[in-house]
């Protein structure tokens, strides 16, 4: 148990939801009487993150992630299954545990509104006893690696989107977590800004070996932060490995780009053809297809260049999504 | 650093935010002086009316009650009670709740640095008030010192009480009707409106068992040298007895409230 940071055991969340049918009727009605409806929202889901280990954590809408991201920083009690942080029960919410974790959501923020950031900061530094010389230390590492130079005078409200997110990320981390739970991080961020945030959590993960376990409908963010990913579907979890596994498993097809020295007459035969540009032609073909097709057109057409690609990560998650929960 | 660190950083924060909210700060700031001296001119106009005199109380001893009522009732009050709901419904809460601090120190502070803040306006107005409507009262001096621990506790005691009480938004989303009995029980029961000496048997009756005089009338009448000390001891013991079991309460409802708070999700 000792040497992982995070351990979940058939944690299962359901919560009781009154519904009511539209109208004054039915909302008279449900004065008498009650539809409870139970929505289970995590599901007997069952995984384990070592220390500094980097886990995507995949779902649709709903899928239960920020729910059990919840239960894992103490916000939420379970129903029902086990949970450990660091050698913690999180819904206990003791302070040697809150001293080491820390949860980032997107649209939610903890910084003071109408004053600069760096009051924030310090107020955190009280918050979280952070010895003085350390808390300039970490101060400095975060505003170099995450480029806040002057927004940390700013009052808050005078930043922009990006800039903010920035600057709550550090807020969340001056205590120096070990563990960090980020909640679609890079929501609403442009494509620079994304990457430094992006570029920040690795660099954090590699000098101070925290563990991270991240949410994001950003494929890119998945993509550059972790090699292994959690997917949970409806409640339940759908996938636990490798990234490249998750493509191998849910990818029936392979993209086949082929150079050519002089046009073909129809390459269809090979392959669906996605996609034909200067004589190059992209072709569709199912996985176990794959060899038999490259060394035929190698035989048979005047092949100058030809890769075999696997299709982008969102169109396997898309299909990871598409089967059904149960 | 521990505890005091932490009340030393949340008062600079808070009071740098405070000074972004000048305006409102002394709009606020003009209802808590408006309603007690309405009260003051009532009164000693009805002293005046029946002869100069009204219970203990002269139209000038009316002057110095509201006066210094207005300083206590300000230094005493909180608005945690409309602010609970709105953390608890839009999931503030959450915030909170992972800092390795209890919340209520943050209150504390925020509190106490608004009410220093705006004591720089109330004292000259206190003063004026008291000029103005020729304030009678001769405390002896160890009443004025015995005030100041008086004073310390009423603010405890009612801090403690209306951040229990505001928790009731964790289990219902209509708290307003909840609040507003509670704003007239203080208004009647704890000498806001008038002396306490001063009404009607059935209500001084009730108004000896609540613990809302202790928090507001307790400290004032210490003040204007109208207690024997004999009362004020008595006085402190019923404070520290309600404080204490205020502690008990305000632990015990945070800890089931938080467990609901968890239970349905924020």
């Amino acid at each position: 148990m000792a040497e992982l940071d995070i351990e979940i055991r058939e944690l299962t969340k359901t919560y009781l939801v009154h519904r009511r049918e539209a109208g004054l009727k039915a909302a008279v009605t449900s004065l008498f009487r009650r539809r409870q409806e139970e929505v289970h929202a995590v599901e007997r889901v069952t995984f384990s993150v070592s220390p500094g280990e980097v886990v995507g954590f995949l779902g649709p809408n709903g899928a239960g992630k920020t729910t059990t991201l919840k239960m894992l920083s103490g916000l939420l009690h379970p129903t029902a299954g086990e949970a450990r942080v660091l050698g913690h029960v999180p819904f206990r919410r003791e302070r040697d545990l809150l001293q080491r974790i820390t949860l980032v959501m997107g649209q939610r923020q903890q910084l003071v509104w109408d004053i600069p950031a760096i009051d924030s900061y310090d107020l955190n530094r009280a918050v979280y006893r952070i010895p003085t010389d350390q808390y300039r230390r970490t101060l400095a590492e975060i505003s170099d690696l995450l480029e806040l130079g002057g927004l940390l005078n700013k009052p808050v409200r005078n930043l922009s989107l990006g800039e903010r997110m920035k600057v709550e990320i550090g807020a969340a981390l001056l205590h120096r977590p070990q563990v960090l739970f980020l909640d679609e991080p890079t929501i609403g961020l442009d494509v620079t800004m994304q990457r430094r945030i992006r570029s920040f959590i690795a660099e954090y993960n590699r000098r101070h070996g925290a563990t991270v376990l991240l949410t994001s409908h950003n494929m890119a963010d998945v993509a550059a932060l972790s090699r292994r990913v959690i997917v949970i579907h409806r409640g339940r979890l759908l996938f636990d490995g490798a990234l490249d596994h998750l493509v191998a498993r849910f990818s029936s097809h392979k993209t086949i780009v082929v150079q050519l020295r002089e046009a073909v007459a129809d390459p269809s035969r090979y392959g669906e053809v996605t996609a034909v540009e200067d004589g190059r032609v992209h072709l569709r073909v199912p996985k176990s297809e794959t060899a038999r097709v490259t060394a035929q057109l190698l035989a048979e057409l005047p092949v100058e260049d030809l890769t075999v690609e696997d299709p982008p990560l969102e169109d396997v998650i898309e299909r990871v999504f598409a089967q059904p929960g149960d | 650093m521990g505890l005091l660190g932490l009340y030393q950083a949340q008062f600079r924060t808070t009071a740098a935010t405070h000074l972004q909210y000048r305006v409102e700060s002394l709009i606020w700031l003009f209802g808590g002086i408006v309603e007690p001296t309405v009260y003051l001119v009532v009164w000693s106009t009805v002293a005046e009316s029946s002869g100069g005199r009204l219970g203990t109380y002269t139209s000038g001893g009316f002057a110095a009650y509201f006066a210094v009522m207005m300083l206590v009732e300000h230094l005493t009050f909180s608005w945690i009670m409309h602010e609970y709901e709105y953390r608890v419904r839009m999931g503030r809460l959450s915030f909170v709740l992972l800092r390795p601090v209890h919340p209520i120190h943050a209150d504390i502070v925020d509190n106490l640095t608004y009410k220093l803040m705006s004591l720089i306006f109330l004292l000259p107005v206190a003063a004026f008030l008291m000029w103005a409507f020729h304030a009678e009262f001769a405390p002896p001096l160890w009443a004025v010192l015995a005030f100041v621990p008086a004073l310390a506790l009423a603010f405890l005691l009612r801090f403690l009480m209306e951040w229990t009480l505001a928790m009731a938004a964790f289990w219902t989303t209509r708290v307003s009707a909840l609040n507003q009995t509670y704003y007239v029980a203080v208004l009647f029961f704890s000498g806001q409106i008038a002396p306490l000496s001063l009404l009607p048997g059935p209500l001084a009756d009730i108004a000896s068992v609540l613990p809302f005089r202790w928090f507001v009338s307790f400290p004032v009448e210490l003040v204007l040298g109208r207690l024997t000390p004999a009362e004020t001891a008595a006085g402190y013991l019923a404070q520290a007895a309600w404080l204490a079991a205020a502690l008990v309460l305000v632990r015990r409802v945070w800890r089931a409230g938080v467990k609901r708070y968890t239970a349905v999700g924020g």
